[in-house]
């Protein structure tokens, strides 16, 4: 007992309905009132077996513990840094995290991390939305040098990584760049000035045209025109 | 980074698919506020303003009696961009304002003797208000272009003795006795380039803004930013607006 | 005094042309546009973000801020740039209007900020700000469990009309305003207001007027949210 009054990849609107009866369940994205279910956000409708969920269009990303983010060096303390990454509020990465390396205790922290510098950190513990803190102990966490930073909408970002990180596999080999994803939407690409630009177009790409089929085939012929 | 980035880009004389000296597309359409005499909602790439022209009369300043009064002001919206603050207009607003301005009235592109009606008692008072809608950069060329652009297509609302009649407009045009034409030159480390995108203009180390009527004259000029500028710098800045000039003077009907 | 037929024609209980368009400013996270006759009004969101000053974050849910502010140009005599009583009390209301259906809980110590500007105004500014917002917030990705719908209506001589333009406004033989916001699922109202004269069963019978002029209005919002992601074309 239960009907599904969207179909499957189809947008929806807050407040619109998604489905009736109780044999749907809400995931992400939707919420129950009485017997129906609504949509919480502007989103595509996603249906696997009982479950609806909605993957938004749009939105800021909010920090996750465990995720992978690229951000800036925009303070230093005398124990740590704070850290830019798009969200309302900064995050920190004390002096203990920051590196594998020993650091002492009255360091040059400017000699580690400096004002401005990019870097690759995993989100350890989110408090509230005020408290973040980062890690760079582990690996592939780093400072990013040179390349260039492309900002994507958070929730595009499995899109651009794909299944099982099919899509930017493709991309990586096709263009023989170095790519970074962070899950705040922040992209780092790294390669030869041509091979960025047309890293960049996909990516882009990507983003812009998430929700429509047979994207995969349109990525692979953009990267091999060249 | 992103400063870095641009800077080794434009060593080789890369952009976002432009050259040093190309303008992103521009798009101009007039009359998109009914209630204003003049309009004009002005594009430059993704860079939006609108600028609006009301008018009115009143008494003349005490030292050009029988000259119009001419006002020119900007607001930066905060909906325009995450940068810009509520509140009255700072710094910027005020330096954009006084930019379009100086190209109006010291070139006399309003012939503000016309726009008098009793000497010492009433003339006519025009206000041009610039709106920012989304800043992506080279928000000053916007600024000027839509401001010419709405003057050209103003019209004298209907005076009733000594009061306007607002929202009944004639078909009587501005007193204009010529057109000049706002461009501003971006200097970032050695290269000079026009109509830089957001990201650009973060890396800009100085820029000129120059106006030029149609006999080639500089009417108005202001320099920009922390660094310095040599005069052959100034001269090739000058040269490159003029042929900008040119070319943006298409886009006003 | 009568009023047989509307000074531009429409019936009693239809709105004017309207039209709306979302995504329009490129750096607000959500952004968007609509029009009712000649009225225009454009609105963008900004947040999640952080919040000065600190005294006024709460550690419970992000907080929702509304500007609303009209362009000097936009009415037939300039109006001073800048705010002023009218628009800080819109502003407010606005904001009361779209509280009721904004989920910020998962945002604690943050704010959404709306900006509303009016470009071109012939009556009903504040309904067509709402609108404009309230497909923003939508666009912007901020989690809500409904749309807001808002119109005007009111009693222009001896009729209960839906969506007075201005000269209705300042109609010779009396004419009371009433701007409402509904949401479009429950058709609560989220936003009354009312300057005029006019008796208790009136309004309740202008209301259900409202509520039925909302359905057009939700779905040129709906159409305008979806329009922007069907038929991306390939470059």
């Amino acid at each position: 007992m239960g009907k599904l009054l969207l179909k499957d990849r189809e947008i929806a609107i807050p407040g619109e309905k998604l489905a009736e009866g109780m044999d749907y369940l809400p995931a992400g994205g939707t919420f129950r009132e009485g017997e129906g279910i609504y949509a919480s956000q502007l989103g595509l409708i996603s249906v696997s077996g009982r479950l609806v969920k909605l993957i938004p269009l749009n939105g800021k990303y909010f920090p996750k513990k465990g995720d992978m983010i690229i951000g800036k060096i925009v303070d230093m303390g005398f124990s740590g840094w704070r850290v830019d990454f798009g969200w309302a509020f900064e995050a920190n990465l004390s002096m203990r995290d920051a590196t594998s390396e020993f650091v002492e205790k009255r360091a040059d922290l400017s000699q580690y991390y400096d004002f401005g510098d990019i870097i690759a950190a995993q989100i350890t513990h989110v408090s509230g939305s005020k408290i973040i803190d980062l890690s760079m102990r582990g690996p592939g966490l780093r400072k990013l040098q040179g390349g260039k930073l492309i900002d994507v909408t958070p929730s595009k970002v499995p899109r651009i990584i794909g299944k099982q990180g099919s899509m930017i596999s493709m991309i990586k080999e096709k263009t023989g760049c170095n790519l970074l994803i962070g899950q705040n939407g922040v992209i780092w690409v790294s390669g030869d000035r041509d091979n960025e630009v047309l890293a960049t177009k996909a990516i882009l790409k990507i983003e812009k045209e998430s929700h429509l089929d047979g994207l995969t085939d349109k990525i692979k012929e953009l990267l091999e025109k060249k | 980074m992103n400063k870095n980035y641009i800077v080794s880009l434009l060593e080789k004389d890369i952009r976002d698919g432009r050259k040093l000296d190309e303008f992103r597309e521009i798009e101009v359409e007039t009359g998109v506020s009914k209630n204003a005499e003049g309009s004009a909602r002005v594009k430059i790439g993704d860079t939006e303003v609108i600028a609006g022209i009301k008018m009115d009369v009143g008494t003349p300043f005490a030292d050009s009696p029988d000259s119009g009064v001419l006002m020119v002001g900007v607001e930066l919206l905060p909906l325009s961009s995450p940068d810009f603050e509520t509140g009255p207009p700072g710094k910027d607003a005020v330096e954009l304002a006084r930019i379009v301005d100086r190209g109006i009235r010291e070139s006399n592109m309003i012939d503000m003797k016309k726009l008098c009606i009793k000497k010492g008692e009433l003339v006519w008072m025009v206000f041009i208000d610039i709106y920012t809608i989304n800043d992506d950069g080279n928000l000053i060329d916007a600024s000027a272009l839509a401001s010419l652009v709405a003057l050209k297509s103003a019209v004298f609302p209907k005076l009733d003795g000594d009061k306007v009649k607002f929202g009944e407009f004639t078909k009587n045009r501005l007193p204009l006795t010529r057109l000049p034409v706002t461009c501003t030159l971006y200097k970032i480390k050695d290269k000079i380039i026009i109509d830089p995108n957001l990201d650009e203009q973060k890396a800009v180390d100085a820029r000129l803004t120059v106006a030029i009527s149609e006999d080639g004259n500089l009417n108005a000029m202001q320099k920009g930013g922390l660094m310095g500028l040599d005069i052959e710098t100034i001269d090739l800045m000058i040269k490159m607006a003029g042929n900008q000039i040119k070319n943006l003077r298409k886009y006003i009907k | 005094m009568k009023y047989t037929k509307r000074l531009d024609g429409r019936k009693f209980d239809e709105s004017r042309e309207m039209s709306a368009k979302v995504g329009i400013i490129k750096r607000a996270d959500g952004s968007a546009m609509f029009c009712i006759g000649k009225t225009k009004a454009i609105a963008a969101v900004y947040g999640p973000r952080q919040l000065f000053p600190g005294f006024l974050q709460n550690p419970e849910k992000g907080l929702l801020r509304c500007y609303y502010d009209m362009t000097s140009f936009s009415v037939t005599e300039r109006k001073r740039p800048g705010p002023n009583r009218r628009s800080v009390e819109i502003g407010m209301v606005t904001e009361n209007a779209l509280n009721p259906v904004v989920d910020l809980s998962k945002f604690p110590n943050t704010v959404v900020d709306i900006f509303i500007e009016i470009i071109q105004a012939d009556a009903g500014t504040r309904c067509a700000g709402i609108c404009a917002a309230a497909m923003a917030l939508a666009d912007a990705g901020v989690p809500m469990k409904d749309l807001i719908c808002s119109i005007s209506v009111g009693k222009v001589g001896d009729k209960i009309v839906l969506d007075l333009n201005k000269d209705e406004e300042d109609f010779e033989g009396g004419s009371t305003d009433i701007p409402v916001a509904i949401m479009a699922r429950t058709k609560e109202i989220t936003l009354l207001q009312l300057d005029g004269d006019i008796k208790r069963e009136e309004l309740i019978e202008a209301l259900k007027v409202a509520q039925k002029g909302c359905d057009k209005i939700y779905e040129i919002q709906r159409k305008a949210l979806k329009d922007q992601y069907e038929g991306v074309k390939d470059e």
